[in-house]
């Protein structure tokens, strides 16, 4: 039996027990899914999971509070489901975890910097799958790429391709992407100069749009409908044009996400205007994984470090300096 | 008969050097995974395989908007209280977009009636709008095949459309094809960079147009959707389903050629400031968010279903019948969710045909 068909199995032996089950199908066009929402039998055959299987389901889980929910999850959505439950935020017990083993998921990003100058993604019409690769119909032509070449960056560097917490795990386990530093990537960034790094953010800060999708498809946002940012009174943030207003927003989100950020790179890929929007959170919680001895979302028992308060942080020297 | 040229792609730098002279250029540029319309640097070979990310919109509706500088001082002569002072932003400068897409430059035709104030007998117009769509040019171009995601034609525009562009340009061999179809758009093509056009480019012209007219597949008849949309207002579990994956965030509207809606705040600085025009979107939380507290489009569903309904069946009402969509898909194609107005709008037929028996 396919990993597919035994998810759907797993999908409807446990739809009568739960108001629904989150999960993904087919999207708009052939190279992106959809979150998908179900609660009949025939939702389930609508369910597609594997390479297009991008939307993280954790993001809907608060709003189901009070009542049963099951939620099919990669890895990294596990981390999301992990965090979620150690802020207590959403209830254990009103969660059935459908795990498996993710092999990574496309980066839609990608396919538009693979045909730049050929042909426009969108006009794909239809998309065939092998293990190693993707083939793309377009009207004129058809065009084969590595699924290597335009997989999401956090897949290649995953640590956790397993779903971490489960109640039902579907297929064979895994091996993790890396086994190295998963934040080895930062270096070369980090190590521009200060004016080259802010001549970054402007300028890719400069085609936002402040359509807030970065923040409302980050699953620990949490604030929702009363963010700083479109605060009125008092007004944190202006309705100004500009760089300034833009970036700083993203300076506010990375800093509510420090500690708390699993890196399921939600904000960035939600992001229209392909602004890297993860790579602010990613320096923090490399950061704060070095400061407090914490990965977000791994143990979801833990606290996390930044909802409480030790007299003595193990890593962090107060007395001897 | 109005002026056709032919540019050969190689001299549209030198062409749009030229425009750049008395006013500014906008032109489509590859940034990253996004195309959008910037202002042209000289050289630039615009982005002609990937269509941009945004529309046009914000050339003409920028997303912040200075409506007027204010000032207080304090006025000996008034008995120490104070004294206000206004100062109009300047008129806007003169802009040129070019290849912007057809389904952008009828955009603006469902800005137009609500700006100028067709409403009140052009009582009340918004001068800031009309100011800056009176002095831009819209160079369109025809566009060369449908995006997965594109549905002109379902609601009365095409690959080809010529409502509300200056100036039509489209693919031949080689280079575009451009027709005048305004005074302003006569005004870009006096250039010494263009070529008078020849009959191969008018039939190489007519060919395109009809093999993109061809490309777009039948449009379902949308007729019903006014009263369709009325009838499920009250349907919250629809609009619940519809609206399940949906984000709440802005992209589908800031990227709409048509959402026309705005905010405007008082920027201060202590005694001085400005006053703001900016954006704003339905999908917000605090978008109809009365002085009360009290939000009468209260969470996500009630939020889309706003969008939907105001665009195909609010704005139709007041608009004789058009639907306020020009069908450039890019709310599906740039939604995180996969939300897909076509399907909406097809599952709101389906159940009142469902209902009505």
């Amino acid at each position: 039996m396919s990993l597919h068909t035994e998810l759907q199995t797993a999908i409807k032996a446990i739809l009568p027990d739960v108001s629904c089950v989150i999960g993904w199908s087919g999207g708009p066009d052939a190279l992106r899914g959809a979150p998908l929402f179900m609660r009949s039998e025939d939702d389930v055959n609508n369910f597609s999971g594997g390479f297009f299987a991008v939307n993280n389901p954790a993001l809907y889980l608060p709003e189901y509070k009070g009542s049963k929910v099951a939620v099919v999850a990669k890895g990294c959505d596990s981390r999301s489901i992990g965090q979620l439950l150690a802020e207590k935020l959403i209830n254990r017990e009103e969660i059935h975890i459908i795990g498996f083993p993710c092999q990574g998921v496309i980066d839609n990003a990608k396919v538009v910097a693979a045909l730049a100058g050929k042909v426009e993604a969108g006009q794909v019409t239809a998309v065939e799958e092998t293990d190693e690769t993707i083939e793309l119909s377009f009207p004129d032509q058809t065009i084969s790429l590595k699924k290597t070449d335009v997989m999401a960056d956090k897949c290649s560097r995953c640590l956790y391709p397993n779903a971490l917490i489960s109640d039902t795990f579907v297929g064979e386990k895994r091996e993790p992407a890396i086994t190295e530093d998963p934040y080895a990537d930062l270096a070369a960034f980090e190590a521009l100069p200060l004016e080259e790094r802010q001549a970054f953010w402007e300028k890719e800060m400069s085609r936002c749009i402040r359509c807030y999708a970065c923040r409302n498809a980050c699953p620990l946002c949490v604030c929702r409908d009363h963010c700083a940012a479109e605060s009125r009174n008092p007004e944190w943030v202006t309705q100004a044009d500009g760089v300034r207003e833009k970036l700083f927003f993203q300076i506010i989100h990375a800093s509510h996400l420090a500690g708390r950020c699993t890196g399921c790179g939600e904000c960035q890929r939600a992001c229209p205007m392909g602004i890297p929007v993860l790579l602010l959170k990613r320096s923090l919680s490399r950061r704060t994984e070095e400061l407090f001895a914490y990965r977000a979302g791994v143990d979801a028992e833990a606290t996390p470090p930044l909802l409480t308060f030790t007299l003595e942080e193990p890593r962090i020297q107060e007395r001897e300096w | 008969m109005a002026t056709q040229k032919y540019i050969a792609f190689a001299d549209i730098p030198a062409w749009l050097e030229e425009l750049s002279a008395a006013q500014t250029v906008y032109a489509p540029r590859r940034e990253g995974k996004a195309v959008v319309y910037r202002p042209w640097q000289k050289g630039e070979q615009p982005e002609l395989v990937e269509r941009p990310t945004e529309s046009a919109k914000h050339i003409v509706f920028p997303r912040a908007e200075e409506l007027f500088r204010f000032n207080y001082q304090q006025a000996p002569e008034t008995g120490g209280s104070k004294k206000l002072s206004l100062a109009e932003p300047a008129d806007p400068a003169p802009a040129v977009v070019f290849a912007a897409l057809p389904c952008d430059t009828r955009g603006f035709l469902f800005f137009d009636p609500v700006y100028s104030g067709s409403g009140t007998n052009g009582k009340f117009q918004d001068i800031y709008y009309l100011k800056r769509r009176a002095c831009t040019t819209l160079i369109t171009r025809t566009c060369r095949a449908p995006l997965a995601t594109c549905f002109c034609n379902w609601t009365g525009g095409g690959p080809a459309n010529r409502e509300g562009a200056d100036v039509l340009s489209t693919d031949v061999e080689g280079g575009l094809f451009l027709e005048a179809l305004t005074e302003k758009g006569e005004a870009v093509l006096k250039s010494a960079a263009l070529s008078p056009a020849t009959e191969a480019h008018i039939s190489a012209a007519q060919s395109s147009r009809d093999k993109a007219a061809r490309s777009m597949g039948d449009a379902p008849d949308l007729g019903r959707t006014p009263p369709a949309l009325i009838s499920l207002f009250e349907n919250l579990d629809f609009w619940r389903e519809q609206s399940a994956g949906c984000l709440s965030c802005g992209a589908c509207t800031y990227l709409c050629p048509t959402c026309y809606c705005f905010n405007i705040t008082d920027e201060s600085n202590g005694i001085s400031g400005v006053r703001l025009r900016s954006w704003d979107a339905c999908m917000f939380a605090l978008f109809t968010l009365e002085a009360s507290g009290h939000n009468p489009r209260n969470g996500r569903a009630a939020r889309l279903r706003n969008r939907v309904g105001h665009k195909f069946s609010y704005y139709p009402g007041l608009h004789e019948g058009r639907f306020s969509c020009c069908g450039c898909g890019r709310c599906i194609k740039s939604c995180p969710s996969s939300i897909d107005i076509r399907r909406i709008v097809q599952n709101a037929l389906a159940a009142t045909e469902a209902s009505r028996g």
